[in-house]
């Protein structure tokens, strides 16, 4: 389990590591905490010519959350995305998530940016950005631009990055006081990936639903947001019909291939179940 | 591929060392430093035998590269021990409530244990074993671990109210 040999770079600043992306183009990766990297380069399934370490990038790194808008730097860990407490009470959905990745030393060096970046179906963080609207930051030779989270994922790995990009920041706007939220995740141990996983949120207003947002994880090759599945419950009081037309219009969306997790049919039962359990526990939430 | 200089603090002991970047922290530590606490398990960041503290962070030291440990404070079970040699509490926990079988485990979970108790000096159960679910033991089926942490949270704490 050695991997191939490369020359490693840690650059202190984003301009720096552009240049050696720029330089060394194709042979050049970026690594955050490495848990989805590192596994792939000692199988040998990723040759990295140049390693570009961003832990030392400081402007990489940090959370806020005033003025409606949390702004997370690509390089916060799932750990410090859980200890953080304002961000647990603006957004408690991504603790409630990120308790639910991996395992505690995976969390401690697992990054916020390299799950959303990778493009893995199986990462947690993509679909729960597409949920809650967040925004990418990227950051490249010719300036920043902004790409939309539901906008990102085009197939497993592949996503709107292009290689000389970096993701540098999220933006995620903060839910509305009284919005019920849940991550509701089935997987078959500690440290695996979700069988089926579903991030919810709901407002309610004067006894309906006034706004819905779901997603669905690792059951298609991206994150799906099942806007018809939100929309079936918009509108409603969140009765049983309203929640059950939901779990179809989202079960109707997925996409999942058969692997050792278990076959199609058996997944898209599972999906159904975790989002039932998942617009349950946010509807019990949402005031 | 050039090697790169290495220098970090192990066990209080600053090292330095020649070693190629992509060397995994695990086997630097074991071959190069000679230091045999941390074990090799799976070597696929699943079995958590190779935990070591990494500046204040419960890593997997076989998913990790020497190069990205450079500068870094490194500590394993061997650091744990007393000034004087003698079992550190929580590994004289570990002896005293019988929370090891084989010990292939043990240092990685004396290792996390060592943090989780740092970081929650008065877990619960759940606490103690949400905060150990990355080290797989294979023989005691976990409730001597559990109770082993636990014992050692209170004569931690016990310790800490006597010094104030």
């Amino acid at each position: 389990m050695i991997p191939a040999g490369f020359e490693y770079h840690r650059p202190t600043d984003i301009g720096a590591a552009l240049s050696i992306l720029q330089e060394h183009g194709d042979e050049a990766r970026v690594i955050a905490g490495g848990h989805s990297l590192i596994p792939m380069m000692k199988l040998r399934m990723a040759d990295i010519g140049h390693l570009v370490d961003l832990q030392d990038i400081g402007e990489l790194r940090g959370i806020a959350t005033d003025g409606g808008t949390a702004v997370i730097g690509a390089m916060v860990t799932q750990h410090e995305l859980i200890t953080h407490d304002g961000l647990a009470s603006a957004i408690p959905l991504i603790r409630e998530a990120s308790l639910q990745i991996a395992d505690p030393q995976v969390r401690y060096l697992g990054t916020i940016g390299g799950n959303v970046a990778n493009g893995d179906p199986g990462n947690d963080m993509p679909g729960l950005m597409q949920c809650l609207d967040a925004q990418f930051e990227l950051t490249g030779p010719d300036g920043s631009r902004t790409v939309p989270a539901r906008a990102f994922y085009e197939a497993a790995y592949f996503t709107a990055r292009d290689d000389e990009e970096i993701l540098a920041r999220i933006h995620i706007p903060i839910p509305g006081a009284g919005t019920g939220y849940a991550y509701e995740k089935q997987k078959r141990k500690i440290g695996d990936y979700a069988t089926a996983a579903s991030a919810v949120l709901i407002s309610v207003q004067g006894g309906s639903c006034s706004a819905a947002s779901i997603a669905m994880t690792n059951l298609a090759d991206t994150p799906i947001w099942a806007a018809a599945a939100a929309a079936a419950l918009v509108g409603s009081s969140l009765d049983d019909a309203a929640r059950s037309a939901a779990v179809a219009a989202a079960v109707e969306a997925i996409d999942p291939v058969s692997d050792n997790r278990g076959p199609v049919e058996f997944k898209k039962h599972v999906a159904g179940v975790v989002l039932r359990r998942a617009i349950d526990r946010a509807a019990s939430r949402a005031s | 591929m050039s090697k790169m200089h290495v220098k970090m603090t192990v066990n209080g002991k600053a090292v330095e060392a020649l070693a190629e970047p992509r060397t995994l922290l695990i086997h630097f530590l074991r071959e190069d430093l000679k230091i045999t606490g941390p074990h090799i398990g799976c070597e696929t960041s699943h079995c958590g035998a190779c935990t070591v503290d990494l500046d204040g962070k419960s890593v997997k030291a076989c998913t990790v590269f020497v190069a990205q440990a450079n500068g870094a404070e490194v500590t394993t079970v061997e650091g744990l021990v007393n000034d004087d040699g003698s079992l550190g509490v929580i590994q004289e926990m570990f002896r005293e409530h019988h929370g090891l079988q084989c010990g292939f485990c043990t240092p990685g979970m004396i290792t996390r244990a060592h943090l989780l108790l740092q970081e929650n000096p008065t877990p619960s159960e759940e606490d103690i074993r949400f905060g150990i679910a990355g080290n797989l033991c294979r023989c005691t089926g976990y409730q001597n671990i559990v109770k082993a942490i636990a014992a050692s949270a209170d004569a931690l704490n016990a310790q800490k109210e006597a010094a104030e």
